[in-house]
């Protein structure tokens, strides 16, 4: 089972976070800060999984963004790195070639997409059109029942929300 | 700023960019500031926000929360979004409570409602969200609210595929969580049916669930055997079949496999023949396939390809049962081995630790040696080095022993600091336990001393002098060798200390040649003596009076190093206080006493080395667990030779100053310590506490006064049945069941009646025993003719007691003490039979009793891991090793208490390696006088039905049963 999944750029900053164990929230930070500096010292041509305390950690690379997962010891390396991908060309295919803006700015989407590929920390959909499908079904809705927002909504913003 | 998906919040978006263009962190912290407080502002106004606004402001408290900050309000705001009936509010809503609400947050009552809700919508969107949210969170209390909905969703027919694919999942979080609230219902049985469901998702997700089902009880799920083979094999060997989407990159539906591959790891090989040939033909496509040209130069598809095989290797490893599989899958990772991948070569050097320890597969793992050792030369990752140490570790043996402790010394030189002192610890056993030669054993550690002396842990020096000590065929070699060690100009202050115990203890082997005669050995030890630390210089000083005795010749020279202002007025008080000790013993002692109290140390009691003790507790998944396996199968010569010494030590218990007992404040009490009379001082003469030594002196209470013991356990006044007149050859009432009382425990009342009071306090040390008892008269006359006697029947050949004396006279209100020693020779059933009589008042008495000893108390705890429990379970598998019984509960099932008892029964509660938590698996180690037996217990209660099962497997025949019938009834 994944323990956590956490998602970060170049200069370390946190861009996704995904907890499949409860822990305290100064225990998360501190476990990101160390995985962070631990993956970001590693050279490219080396190993993608590490031993971590009693977990295995699997990362890759995308661009200026590390994918970082921790998973337990009797869980397959190969095909965590596979998770990994899979989610990278989900966020591809939804956004139109991802980048790291568009996960922050819709950060939100990140998360909805993440739950439909794992939950609780297992696979749950590997076919891409599912999830698409699923994401595209929630867009709908989003559409559907959004329509009536109007001036009120844009009143909100010119007031400096 | 790039195009909003969905649903735009605009507000949202621009309060992300403002954020991105703040110039420095006091910018942007400013700028947080001033939203919260907007934000707070707008939740505290009068104005009712819509849902559109709650739901914007919420997901900028969540960005907030994201970027690192804390979050103290808006939680009901979010909450509130639950009810909405927009999707989208709902949502946003479901995800800051994911994210932000911790278990034991307050409105965890509200949510847990709205999830109910959800749950009963007709609208799977709602329900998908509401399972989603539970499995982010799966706190105890959502498993209470919501055990009954969920199973339910999860086998109606009426639910779709998708939502059954996150019912499945979320049952599988609660059930992580909270194991011991989910109902196992009518579901359970139609759960492992979900293998043959049409929609791949929904197989993959279940799959998951039944793996945990499984973990706790493989017995009821036994069915999903069949299935997952069939699956699987409709996967992986038919070559039509489409499976669309869940190809992936020409890789059919690796997950799903890897999945099946895994629940098959839960089960033995399948006994059904057509099962069998059915999962083999599976395995050996995997193995084809992987020699196949791939069919596509993506890196995806050969690593899901390989994920795919590798856990097809784990299953053929963990079945250990096909030697053609097991070669070939060695053959595979032997190819892999030279790969340009750097993880596939970790891996197949991780995989191959593995199939090393199969009797089946170790001789080709050693094929691959000469490829392990370059791999540790020339790797550039140190995480691959790492494993080829492991793995040159797993393939060591008898016969390539030499050269692989001889490469990983080299590559010791130059290794990464993190991993030295695992190295050294590895290298120490390899040598250890593959020595033929032990000079060869004397130069290995010597050699590690030498070139990373700074990561030899105590462990490391203590047991080269404990094999030194123990065997005296080395004992010239290694003085010689430390000798000519101790010349090099520097050298390591460890080496310091091994060469000081050495020359202290045998310098007089080498003592002949005069370049190394006694002055020489002392001079050289001292010329390092000011270099050293405050430990090592004690030693040194013990060393020297063990000189005085050794060569009486260098006494004056060695009195005038004592009595330097350097020892006797050290600042040290442990160095002053040695100094003066020792100098007044050579000045004060006859030659006779010296002898005596300086002779040289007894051997040490064979045990496990406390290495490999410390190479477990560093690094558990390190230590293959089959080179432990096939050390029990082949009981080496050092080991029986060592224990034969150590019985001879016994018959004649020598008194002696161990020269490592460092903070001991006087002589008096070091010679106390070295001196295992009857087991009565610590027969760890290095002090070494290996975990079960440290923890069994725990079980006796200390030296509380016998009144106190009475006092604390008055719940124990048998029925006080007047005292049989004349001859009664059974056991006085009430005896048998006082007895059983002490299985658990050491100390209590054995038996009371309106005349005595008889109470016990007992302490055991691995195969010896003492047990007091106490006689209290409680009347208010003398009762005379007291005497004791202990028939022990046939138990004489397996249990050797020694009966102190006891008074003939008991005083009115007195108490009187006998001790009995007990040493147990081999495993015994019966407790002998102590019968007391007296006079009391002129009538004959007689009470008879069972002595409270049993051969659970001569166990000691073990701890291991859990793949080591588990190895060790399964190689104890023949019937006459195992005992099994099923039975009513006769006390509460409480956990707290049982784990009492089992402590008290001296085995240990080992945490984490059951599956199902509600379960315990103990281990420990019984020693016997003629062997020791390792000792595997597992106890399943079965709450509803009050019943218990439970397992223990032992090494030796018989002693299952025993421990079994001793244990059930204390349960």
């Amino acid at each position: 089972m994944m323990q956590f999944m956490l998602l970060f750029s170049r200069q370390g900053k946190l861009r996704l976070q995904k907890w499949y164990v409860a822990h305290q929230d100064k225990m998360k930070k501190k476990i990101t800060r160390e995985l962070v500096t631990l993956v970001l010292a590693r050279k490219p041509k080396m190993c993608s999984f590490l031993e971590w305390k009693d977990l295995k950690v699997v990362y890759k690379r995308y661009a200026s963004l590390y994918f970082c997962c921790a998973i337990e010891p009797e869980d397959n390396e190969l095909l965590t790195l596979e998770i990994i991908h899979r989610y990278v060309e989900l966020l591809d295919k939804y956004f139109g070639s991802v980048c790291e803006l568009d996960i922050i700015f819709n950060f939100e989407k990140a998360y909805f997409m993440l739950d439909e590929l794992l939950l609780g920390g297992e696979v749950q959909e590997t076919s891409k059109k599912n999830v698409l499908k699923a994401i595209a079904a929630q867009d709908l809705l989003q559409e559907e029942c959004d329509e009536p927002k109007g001036f009120l909504e844009e009143l909100g913003l010119t007031t400096g929300s | 700023m790039p195009a909003v998906k969905g649903d735009g919040m605009r507000g949202l978006a621009v309060f992300i960019s403002d954020i991105r263009n703040c110039k420095s962190k006091e910018a942007e912290i400013k700028r947080i500031n001033k939203e919260l407080a907007n934000i707070r502002s707008k939740f505290k106004g009068d104005k009712t926000l819509d849902g559109y606004q709650k739901k914007k402001y919420v997901c900028k408290l969540l960005f907030i929360f994201l970027l690192g900050h804390d979050i103290d309000f808006g939680h009901m705001e979010a909450v509130n979004l639950l009810s909405s009936n927009k999707y989208t509010e709902k949502q946003i809503g479901y995800l800051f409570i994911s994210v932000l609400i911790g278990a034991t947050n307050d409105l965890m009552k509200l949510v847990i409602q709205a999830i109910r809700n959800d749950l009963a919508s007709r609208n799977p969107v709602h329900i998908t969200l509401a399972l989603q949210c539970v499995a982010n969170i799966g706190s105890r209390e959502m498993a209470e609210g919501l055990s009954v909905d969920i199973p339910k969703l999860l086998v109606s027919g009426d639910t779709i595929d998708s939502v059954k694919q996150s019912a499945a999942l979320t049952l599988l979080r609660l059930l992580r969580s909270s194991p011991d609230i989910i109902p196992m219902g009518e579901w359970t049985s139609r759960i492992i049916h979900l293998l043959n469901d049409q929609h791949m998702g929904v197989v993959t997700a279940a799959a998951s669930l039944i793996e945990n089902l499984v973990k706790k009880n493989p017995e009821e799920y036994k069915g999903c055997v069949s299935l997952a083979v069939s699956r699987l094999s409709r996967i992986v060997t038919s070559s039509y079949t489409d499976l669309q989407d869940y190809t992936y990159y020409f890789v059919p539906a690796p997950w799903l496999s890897v999945k099946l591959l895994r629940l098959l790891q839960n089960y033995p090989p399948p006994e059904d023949p057509a099962v069998k040939t059915r999962l083999t033909e599976c395995l050996e496509t995997i193995l084809n396939k992987a020699q196949e040209p791939p069919k596509s130069k993506k890196v995806q598809h050969s690593n899901a390809k390989n994920a795919v095989l590798f856990e097809a290797i784990n299953l053929i490893i963990h079945m250990d049962s096909d030697p053609n599989l097991l070669v070939r899958a060695c053959n595979q990772l032997g190819q892999f081995l030279q790969h340009r991948e750097t993880n596939l070569r970790y891996l197949a050097l991780e995989s191959m630790c593995l199939l090393a320890t199969s009797e089946f597969s170790h001789e080709a793992v050693k094929k691959h040696q000469e490829t392990v050792i370059t791999a540790l030369k020339t790797e550039r990752d140190v995480s691959v080095r790492q494993r080829a140490v492991d793995l040159l570790y797993a393939m060591c043996d008898r016969t390539n022993a030499e050269e692989i402790v001889g490469e990983m010394l080299e590559y010791l030189e130059s290794a990464d600091y993190s991993i030295r002192e695992e190295m050294v610890l590895k290298v120490a056993i390899l040598a250890e336990k593959y020595a033929v030669d032990y000079t060869w054993y004397v130069d290995v550690i010597l050699n590690l001393i030498r070139i990373a002396g700074d990561y030899v842990s105590e462990e490391v020096w203590y047991r080269v002098i404990q094999i030194v000590i123990n065997r005296d065929d080395v004992q010239g070699y290694a003085a010689k060798t430390v000798f000519e060690a101790l010349q090099a100009p520097a050298c390591h202050e460890n080496m310091v200390k091994v060469g000081g115990y050495i020359l202290g203890e045998f310098g007089n082997l080498i003592a002949g040649d005069p370049r190394s005669s006694p002055l020489v050995q002392f001079q050289l030890l001292h010329s390092k003596y000011h270099l050293c630390s405050p430990s090592t210089r004690g030693l040194l000083l013990s060393t020297y009076i063990k000189f005085v005795n050794l060569f009486p010749e260098i006494k004056n020279t060695i009195q005038d190093v004592l009595k330097s202002d350097n020892n006797m007025r050290n600042s040290d008080v442990e160095l002053q206080q040695r100094s003066i000790e020792y100098l007044q013993l050579s000045s004060i002692a006859t030659a006779d006493v010296l002898a005596t109290v300086l002779e040289e140390m007894p051997p040490f009691p064979e045990r496990e080395s406390s290495i490999l003790a410390k190479l477990k507790k560093k690094k558990p998944s390190s230590v293959p667990e089959g080179t432990e396996m096939k050390e029990h199968a082949t009981p080496k010569l050092p080991a029986a030779q060592m224990s034969n010494n150590v019985t001879t030590s016994e018959s004649t218990p020598p008194t002696t100053i161990n020269l490592m007992s460092q903070g001991e404040s006087s002589t008096d009490d070091m010679i106390d310590r070295g001196s295992p009379v009857g087991g009565s001082a610590s027969v760890d003469l290095l002090g070494l506490g290996t975990p079960t030594q440290t923890t069994a002196p725990s079980s006796g209470s200390g030296d509380g006064l016998l009144v106190d013991m009475f006092d604390t356990l008055t719940t124990n006044t048998s029925s006080s049945l007047p005292s049989t007149n004349g001859v009664d050859m059974g056991l006085t009432g009430g005896a048998d069941e006082a007895f059983k009382k002490f299985i658990c425990k050491n100390n209590g009342v054995l038996f009371e009646n309106d005349l005595v009071q008889i109470g016990v306090k007992s302490e055991y040390r691995e195969d010896l025993g003492r047990i007091w008892v106490f006689y209290g008269n409680k009347t208010t006359f003398q009762l005379n003719a007291f005497c004791v006697d202990v028939n022990q029947g046939a138990l004489s050949e397996s249990l050797s007691i020694q009966q102190k004396p006891v008074g003939s006279e008991v005083e009115a209100g007195a108490q009187v003490k006998q001790q009995f020693n007990m040493a147990c020779v081999q495993d015994f059933e019966d407790a002998p039979i102590m019968s007391i009589q007296f006079m009391y008042c002129g009538a004959q008495q007689k009470i008879a009793l069972k002595l409270p000893v049993v051969l659970n108390k001569y166990i000691t705890p073990a701890e291991m891991d859990s793949s080591t429990f588990f190895t060790r379970w399964k190689a104890l598998s023949s019937p006459s090793q195992e005992s099994q019984q099923i039975f009513k509960a006769t006390s509460p099932m409480d956990t707290e208490q049982i784990k009492a008892k089992l402590i008290g029964f001296s085995v240990s509660v080992l945490e984490g390696i059951d599956p199902n938590p509600e379960n315990f698996v103990s281990a420990g180690v019984l020693h016997t006088r003629n062997q020791q037996v390792g000792i595997l217990v597992r106890l399943e209660p079965n709450k509803q039905a009050q019943m218990y099962r439970l397992t223990v497997r032992a090494s030796r025949d018989k002693v299952a049963k025993i421990l079994c019938d001793l244990l059930q009834p204390q349960l």
